[in-house]
């Protein structure tokens, strides 16, 4: 479940230095984020949502949506935020590189930042159609560190 | 697993399963597969109310829950569920063939004009729009109607109807049981092709196997097609989401222990269950309203450069589904909920589904290839009621991860290359085409070879690309 590793140099966040990396799913692709915290955990699995579609390196943060969400456990709460993302995305024409997230009592409330499609500076590979339940997961890993994960349906 | 025959391998039921597991593979193809298929589809034996066997097409590769390329049926009477995870998020995806009487010679003296100008047409890619903006009540009407409604609002013609699954129109639909995101996620995405492994692709028949099916297709040597390959946009992707998180968190209190959380689903005869069918099938109508729209696009572009282009329908079958269909079952015909995810339906000779004119060879099932490489044509078989109630493969199915593919290709380079074989590429993602390099794929030679001699479906023509346009 580890090959095809394309980690993390992407922007730094206000979560700290990135710590996101993809992983490989037969047909389409997984994403997992790190953090101290599983709100950064967060964060950095919409950095590497972003990864999916465009260098978040090369995505401004020119815009900023709310997004509130609310789930029965933690692994659903990821699956709620992703797919959001994924739905302001779509609709909006959106990409996001920046994510502020704030987790309490099984809600989400967060912050996303990022701009509108631009065809030829972001080149866009693909588009995601949502984020999946299968290898779904948000753990504290042997370090000390948190873990978001999932794989997309590309 | 033991072996029965040359291309049928058995996993008989063991623990939660309730029934065998099926694969239909060579030895090849079946080492290629990744283990998590077998587990996968062991899992889907174990749903409650499975009928026969779960089954995996040659194509199969891991999914969602179910296998990409798994087929199984369910029986309401019996406690049978209906499952998100087994038709996906791409509902209703599918592919369909339109044939025309101009040669590939025609189409290579205008190929450059032409691949411009279907490209220009067409919407695709992550960010694209369709012209179409839809109020509420004409978005209700698309669900309800399907092909007939994009044909009422003057997308192709009546003819074209005939020759899609339920005449165009899926009966059962529900918009009341879509969500408001589901809804938003149409607004602007309706005749659009979408990005990944959609495609919108001239072709030519290259060979034909079976002269008699050919010509009631009319598949004539030589001439062009054209096949489509594209779903139910972001509206099947926003009710997948949806009632998959539903599903999920429902299971418990419909008894459901499940072996894993993407296999989710609920007992037809639920309220969630209901609705999630009646949404479902809403997505397959938005679905065959996308592509008839992109056919009507499609039609334009070609008469623009090619003004005698027919372009009429052979067919169009969708590979991500859960239909109602009777099924013979020990000698006795039962109502099953027959779930299809990247697989194909394939009715043999006589079935009354298949339009009149080629009914007598059963019906078309159209096999997509991977960029450059060839597609197929193949017709129904007696034999796949009994052997996989009448489904047959999709597709190539991938044999490397995207990032492999990038590690391995560059896109630019695969346009060129292709280019110097006579294929035009057009898309607005060089890395997307690099993900989608034909290498990246299994032999799609293999897989239909192995579904004819399995028993699935027969060859009838195999088309080799001339232009493709991808998201």
């Amino acid at each position: 479940m580890t090959s095809g590793r394309a980690r993390a140099p992407g922007p730094v966040t206000e979560a700290g230095t990135a710590d996101w990396e993809h992983f490989a799913h037969g047909a389409d692709i997984g994403v997992r984020g790190r953090g101290a915290s599983p709100a950064q955990a967060f964060e950095q699995a919409g950095i590497a949502l972003t990864a999916v579609v465009t260098q978040p390196a090369n995505v401004r943060q020119a815009t900023t949506v709310a997004i509130r969400c609310r789930a029965p456990d933690l692994e659903l709460l990821l699956y709620e935020w992703l797919n959001s993302l994924v739905f302001h995305m779509a609709t909006q024409h959106l990409l996001f590189s920046g994510f502020s997230v704030r987790l309490a009592g099984g809600e989400l409330e967060a912050e996303a930042r990022g701009e509108r499609v631009d065809v030829e500076r972001h080149a866009p590979a693909v588009e995601v159609k949502g984020a999946t339940l299968t290898e779904l997961a948000v753990r504290q890993d042997d370090d000390g560190r948190w873990c978001a994960q999932c794989v997309l349906d590309v | 697993m033991h072996r029965e025959g040359d291309y049928r391998w058995v996993i008989e039921p063991t623990g939660a399963m309730r029934v065998p597991a099926v694969l239909y593979a060579d030895e090849q193809l079946l080492d290629d597969m990744d283990d998590k298929v077998r587990w996968q589809l062991c899992n889907v034996a174990s749903l409650p109310g499975i009928v026969g066997a779960a089954y995996a097409m040659p194509d199969a590769h891991w999914g969602y829950g179910f296998p990409i390329g798994g087929v199984a049926a369910f029986d309401a009477d019996a406690g049978g569920v209906v499952s998100a995870g087994g038709v996906g998020f791409d509902i209703s995806c599918g592919v369909r063939t339109l044939v025309s009487k101009c040669t590939r010679e025609d189409v290579i003296g205008v190929q450059e004009r032409l691949a411009h100008e279907l490209a220009r047409t067409i919407p695709a890619g992550v960010g694209s729009t369709g012209r179409l903006r839809l109020s509420d009540p004409e978005m209700d009407a698309m669900l309800e109607g399907g092909a007939r409604w994009a044909v009422a609002q003057g997308f192709g013609s009546a003819d074209d109807l005939a020759h899609i699954e339920e005449q165009g129109c899926i009966a059962g639909a529900d918009p009341r049981a879509l969500s408001q995101r589901a809804r938003e996620r149409q607004r602007e995405e309706m005749g659009t092709l979408g990005s990944g492994n959609h495609y919108l692709e001239v072709q030519w028949v290259a060979e034909v196997f079976d002269r008699a099916a050919a010509a009631a297709y009319a598949l004539e040597p030589g001439c062009v097609v054209v096949s489509i390959h594209c779903g139910s946009r972001g509206l099947g992707h926003q009710v997948g989401t949806d009632y998959l998180r539903d599903m999920a968190i429902a299971a418990p209190s419909h008894g459901l222990h499940l072996p894993d959380r993407e296999l989710a689903c609920a007992p037809i005869r639920s309220g969630l269950g209901q609705r999630y069918l009646g949404a479902m099938r809403a997505a397959m109508n938005c679905a065959l309203a996308n592509r008839q729209i992109l056919t009507h696009l499609c039609r334009e572009s070609f008469r623009r450069i090619l003004p005698g282009f027919d372009g009429s329908l052979l067919y169009d079958v969708s590979h991500n589904i859960c239909k109602e269909e009777l099924h013979d079952v020990g000698g006795r015909k039962r109502r099953l909920h027959v779930h299809r995810k990247g697989a194909t339906r394939a009715f043999g000779p006589g079935h009354e589904a298949v339009p009149e004119a080629m009914r007598e060879h059963g019906q078309p099932v159209l096999i997509g290839g991977s960029m450059g490489t060839a597609s197929y044509v193949l017709a129904g078989a007696a034999s796949a009621e009994g052997l996989s109630w009448s489904s047959a493969c999709h597709g190539a199915g991938r044999s490397m991860s995207r990032h492999q593919a990038t590690r391995q290709w560059h896109g630019r380079k695969v346009v060129d290359e292709l280019a110097a074989r006579g294929i035009l590429i057009r898309s607005p993602s060089l890395r997307g085409v690099a993900e989608e390099a034909p290498g990246a794929y299994k032999s799609v030679d293999r897989v239909v070879d192995v579904a004819g001699k399995a028993g699935l479906a027969r060859k009838v023509a195999r088309l080799e690309p001339l232009i493709c346009v991808k998201g």
